[in-house]
């Protein structure tokens, strides 16, 4: 009797190596503030931040992810020739098909690696993880390049007073290969029909029809996705932790999407979790750029001295669909 | 069991106290969220989540902006607990 043959790979992935990429260009409260009739201090009160940073206009989100992957490829100790899978998480590669990924993999050295596209919003770059996690362990792909990159200043409407004014540009990436040691936990993901929270004001259909349309920029019902991040989802980021066979006392770092520095703040509260534990908080520099958001509060992390490779943090990515993923990594 | 308009106006009082630094006594029943106690919309969120578990009620999101006053909010809690 033929019997298939199937791959089996390595028992654990680890993150090998990060790489990030911001916008150029620090836009402050003041320079948004205008045509939403707000100021510096409505807006920092009620996100937390002061900057975010966006990117030239001639820089492409391909542009930005390149930067991010280069560095993440070096870190990694790896040739971009090495790398055989792609996976880039973004929702503002402005080309319904073909995805991103495979001209990212050309410029990078890995013109053959398979390699796809993942909506998922700002849930993205641990969706990412969890495939990548599953790619090495299986022994389908050995090292895999997740990439969360976003030019979200090329979807935002400047009066638009729900969620245009948060966002900012950047990438963030990370080579996944084998380990010898368990070095990502389980993942805690879900979703749940929200598309009305969260989306685009219009479809290539609406534009279609009535050309009139404007063109489609982010909207969010802001309440609604406060009150589902900030206390729905610390009980999926709990359980990431506790399915990684962990306490919360045992986590050295809290990297959530950076979407509100109070959904960050409440999360945290809710999840209890020690004051020891270094908290991702670089949207009062950055803003919210979706997939990028964790890789970047990731780095600065390190940069400001808070954390270090070896370390265990639990992160979160949560966003339009609505969509949500958790694990416990340790950082590279 | 259903509570008190009084046991719920405590209760609440410690709610928005907690969330807002404010005194609990200043928490009375005329006082306009926004306009007195000067609570933002996401406050407003975190005080009602806080409340639906408190008082294990639901108010659903769309409800919130009928609950101007901290008298409609115990109104809605005590009828929702009957």
């Amino acid at each position: 009797m033929t019997t298939l043959q199937t791959t089996k790979g390595p028992e654990f992935a680890r993150l090998m190596g990060l790489g990030i990429a911001r916008g150029e260009n620090v836009v402050t409260n003041d320079d948004v503030a205008g045509p939403i009739d707000s100021s510096d201090e409505w807006i920092q009160q009620r996100t937390g931040i002061v900057t975010r940073m966006r990117a030239k206009p001639e820089t492409s989100v391909l542009d930005l992810a390149e930067r991010a992957s280069r560095d993440a490829i070096a870190a990694a100790g790896i040739e971009g020739s090495e790398v055989d899978t792609v996976i880039l998480s973004t929702i503002t590669h402005p080309y319904m098909t073909p995805g991103g990924s495979p001209e990212l993999g050309a410029r990078l050295g890995c013109p053959t690696a398979a390699a796809f596209d993942i909506s998922a919003a700002c849930a993205g770059y641990c969706y990412g993880i969890a495939q990548a996690d599953a790619l090495v362990r299986a022994g389908q792909s050995r090292y895999v390049l997740v990439i969360g990159a976003e030019k979200m200043s090329d979807f935002v409407d400047p009066t638009d007073r729900s969620i245009s004014f948060l966002l900012g540009d950047g990438a963030g990436a990370v080579v996944v290969g084998p380990s010898d040691t368990a070095a990502i936990g389980p993942t805690v993901w879900g979703s749940k029909d929200g598309a009305k929270f969260v989306g685009m004001t219009a479809s290539w259909l609406d534009i279609r029809d009535n050309r009139d349309t404007p063109f489609p920029t982010l909207f969010q019902e802001g309440q609604t996705v406060f009150k589902w991040a900030a206390f729905e989802l610390p009980d999926a980021a709990t359980k990431a932790v506790e399915v990684a066979g962990l306490k919360p006392e045992d986590i050295q770092a809290f990297i959530p999407h950076q979407a509100n520095m109070r959904i960050i703040d409440q999360m945290a509260k809710r999840i209890g979790l020690p004051e020891s534990v270094a908290i991702g908080r670089d949207i009062a520099d950055s803003g919210n750029t979706s997939a990028a958001s964790i890789p970047l509060a990731t780095e600065r992390l390190y940069r400001d001295g808070q954390v270090k490779s070896g370390d265990l943090a639990l992160q979160i990515g949560f966003g339009a669909g609505l969509v949500y993923a958790a694990q416990v990594v340790v950082l590279p | 069991m259903a509570m008190s308009d009084k046991e719920v106006l405590e209760g609440l009082a410690e709610i928005v106290a907690e969330e807002t630094g404010l005194d609990a006594t200043e928490v009375a029943g005329p006082k306009s969220f926004t306009d007195d106690l000067d609570i933002d919309s996401l406050s407003m969120m975190t005080i009602v989540t806080l409340a639906e578990e408190k008082f294990n009620v639901r108010i659903p999101d769309e409800d919130v902006k009928d609950l101007v006053t901290v008298a409609d909010a115990v109104a809605y809690i005590t009828k929702a607990q009957s």
